[in-house]
């Protein structure tokens, strides 16, 4: 994914799903979620729940004091010898990235797995200005050889067997390549060593930011990022303004939940702390240490209460391991990098009702992911306010849906709102429904309800209960006590 | 004094499955709760909500409100998801301090779903039913994860006599309903749909037990088109089985 998209038609995403994403995705996350699960068991469930509390109350008081803890970031970065950037959009994100880039003479950068560089588009930019930009996490190098983005925020490449890894490589790299999980590592970590010697500049993501001490965090498997953000001469993370953290007693509470959440892992390889380029020239690591904060849109986001939890979110998958929609259609339907049910509420709100006016409805509202969230969003609940955004509009965003939707909605909520009409549309629906009825169901409906029919029946309208009410004799209770017409 | 209880009978189950009604009323009475039933309801709002029309759901919440507000005794409902609407939403939809708010809390404060009501305000787990069937059962979404009913639904099919109660895998996996989902995404509705008629065919069950008029639509249509015998059963069916309707 490197262009941000115009319009997001779910729907025919999800029909363009090819028929082994399903079985793949689920094997996957169910996987992670058997792993988190005995994990969460270890550590006992209601000590589990005191964490997510923790986690929720930690990252609320975060983003409600955003400026604040954003300013003491800067001014402790800025103390150690880093350089802290603003970009109010993706736009100006790439530019002083490019800006960075030039200034050094950068003809390759190498990646660590970021997802708001992903937000950003920022691959397609560097490319675009003639720098070669490789992404080195095993998952994201994957998607990136398909030229493709990831379909998992976490496991970027996690729907492909070996056997279409290992044809990937041999058209990609033109090696010859045994579909053996350890073989294909071995290569990706060959053709990743020479790159991370040459690049000019390494480019990383991070998982928080820790205020007190300017400490940028990121939590990885592979090493890879490590390698990004040391061994090129100058580092570059961009991180979202939203993942800002007081301290590092905060911090201790999300690391606890994160590697769980994420991969049922209590601390994940390597977790790495990078506060500032070295201090002296005896350190080795990169000249320069340049810090984005990225805001696109996060500050909106903010300012409506009924939404702003959706930036708590510490990214860990889980709720894109648990949703039961997101394990029909894996993470390429939803259309932007960050898919599953935060990414649903996230690039919503991101990208705005007309851009990604089907999002909010690419949901059961079963409220799976409100359980597994380990910081608490209740996404369901943004979900609803979303939804209302798209029909009706609300203090920040004007309705996307047509006028004639929300006409049909106010007849409908009239007539089934009227008991007369209510009762009056019961019998004739009885009535009309006689020539599609087959055993008390119908088999075939005409449209729109044929997307119903087109997987199960429709059951018979029935309704004789009220007659049913009025005829019997009163027994153990006794007759509604309101009178019909008041 | 007896237990009074409001029926808040719900427009999927009046509609598709008014025998599901009949049978709880018999349950209630035989269980010794006086029974109303306020008849000019119609609809909670929950599609409307549910879908982003705020403003016909606050419409159609002032009318429920208006209904029930006049009754006294507990609400009761065959349906979670109805039940979490009035429990949790209603309230949402009136600015705070506001008469209709005032009004929402109070309702929201009585009204319960079938089997919340049995367990917890009537104290009763076994309703003397007997069904010797092998039954699974499938936890509604909202029932479960709305209201909070994990053990309730289970603990009365365990006190059915002859009930064998096999687990369900992904029990507490959705169904794929989702009310206008079903229609906006039926692709993905449908996949959900079937993989929970695989896992229902899975247990060897005759019968899935439902505590939600949306998921026994979607499961019985399901199963009737895949050809399975199993059949799908409100939970109330099974806990009247061998009673008469009242």
């Amino acid at each position: 994914m490197s262009q941000v998209p115009t319009t997001i038609d779910f729907r025919r995403n999800t029909q363009a799903v090819p028929a082994q994403m399903p079985a793949a995705v689920q094997k996957a996350t169910a996987k992670f979620l058997g792993n988190r699960a005995v994990l969460v068991e270890a550590l006992g469930n209601e000590y589990w729940q005191t964490l997510r509390q923790a986690g929720h109350d930690i990252r609320l008081h975060a983003i409600t004091h955003i400026e604040h803890y954003l300013e003491k970031a800067e001014a402790a970065v800025t103390r150690a010898g880093g350089q802290v950037h603003w970009a109010r959009d993706a736009e100006e994100a790439r530019r002083i990235l490019l800006d960075i880039a030039a200034r050094h003479r950068v003809k390759l950068a190498v990646k660590g797995k970021s997802m708001a560089t992903e937000e950003i588009g920022l691959n397609h930019a560097l490319e675009a200005a003639g720098i070669r930009v490789l992404e080195t996490d095993l998952g994201e190098y994957i998607v990136q050889l398909k030229g493709v983005g990831p379909a998992h925020i976490v496991v970027p490449a996690f729907h492909l067997s070996k056997e279409e890894i290992a044809a990937l490589f041999h058209e990609k790299l033109g090696v010859d390549a045994p579909a053996e999980a350890e073989k294909l590592t071995q290569i990706a970590r060959m053709k990743l060593r020479e790159e991370f010697l040459s690049a000019e500049m390494g480019i990383s993501g991070g998982n928080f930011l820790v205020a007190d001490t300017g400490t940028i965090v990121t939590v990885t498997n592979e090493g890879n990022g490590r390698m990004c953000t040391t061994v090129p001469p100058v580092h570059v993370a961009v991180v979202g303004i939203d993942k800002v953290v007081p301290d590092w007693e905060s911090l201790t509470v999300l690391l606890k939940l994160l590697a769980r959440s994420a991969t049922g892992q209590k601390l994940s390889c390597y977790t790495q702390f990078i506060s500032g380029p070295p201090r002296s020239a005896a350190e080795t690591g990169p000249r320069e240490m340049h810090l984005i904060l990225l805001d696109n849109g996060r500050s909106r986001i903010l300012k409506t209460p009924a939404c702003r939890e959706t930036l708590l979110c510490i990214r860990c998958g889980a709720c894109l391991n648990i949703c039961p929609v997101y394990n029909n259609v894996g993470g390429y339907a939803y259309g932007y990098p960050i898919s599953g049910p935060t990414g649903v509420i996230f690039a919503s709100q991101i990208l705005g009702p007309k851009v990604a006016g089907a999002l909010p409805f690419a949901s059961t509202l079963c409220g799976a992911c409100n359980e597994i969230c380990p910081v608490k969003i209740p996404i369901t609940q943004i979900l609803l306010h979303l939804r209302r955004r798209v029909v009706e509009g609300d203090e920040t965003e004007d309705a996307a849906a047509p006028h004639s939707l929300r006409l049909g909605a106010q007849v409908g909520a009239v007539a089934i709102g009227t008991p007369g009409l209510y009762r009056l549309g019961s019998e004739l629906l009885k009535r009309l429904q006689a020539p599609f009825v087959r055993g008390g169901w119908m088999p075939r409906l005409p449209a729109p309800l044929n997307r119903w029919t087109m997987s199960r029946p429709f059951p018979a309208f029935a309704a004789d209960f009220r007659q049913w009410w009025r005829d019997r004799p009163a027994a153990g209770g006794k007759r509604g006590n309101n009178e019909p017409g008041a | 004094m007896a237990i009074k209880a409001q029926l808040f009978i719900t427009c999927l189950a009046e509609q598709f499955f008014p025998d599901v009604l009949k049978r709880m009323i018999g349950l209630l009475e035989r269980l010794g709760v006086q029974v109303e039933f306020p008849e000019e309801q119609t609809c909670c709002g929950q599609p409307f909500f549910n879908s982003g029309y705020r403003s016909q759901a606050r419409d159609l919440a002032v009318k429920w409100l208006k209904v029930f507000g006049r009754t006294d005794g507990f609400i009761v409902s065959p349906s979670g998801s109805c039940v979490d609407t009035v429990r949790h939403h209603f309230p949402e939809l009136f600015p705070p301090g506001s008469a209709e708010h005032r009004q929402a809390e109070e309702a929201a404060a009585r009204t319960f779903e079938f089997t919340q009501f049995l367990v917890q305000q009537l104290k009763v787990t076994d309703v003397g039913a007997r069904f010797p069937r092998k039954v699974t059962y499938h936890a509604s979404c909202h029932l479960l994860r709305g209201l909070a009913a994990r053990d309730e639904p289970k603990a009365l099919l365990r006190a059915v006599q002859g009930l064998e109660l096999v687990p369900l895998p992904g029990e507490e996996t959705c169904c794929g309903f989702g009310g206008s989902f079903s229609v906006i995404y039926p692709e993905v509705s449908k996949a959900m749909m079937e993989a929970k008629v695989r896992a229902i065919e899975s247990t060897g069950a005759e019968v899935v037990a439902v505590g939600d008029a949306g998921c026994i639509m979607n499961i019985a249509g399901g199963l009737r088109k895949a050809g399975s015998p199993i059949r799908t059963m409100h939970l109330i069916e099974i806990l009247t089985a061998g009673k008469e309707a009242a």
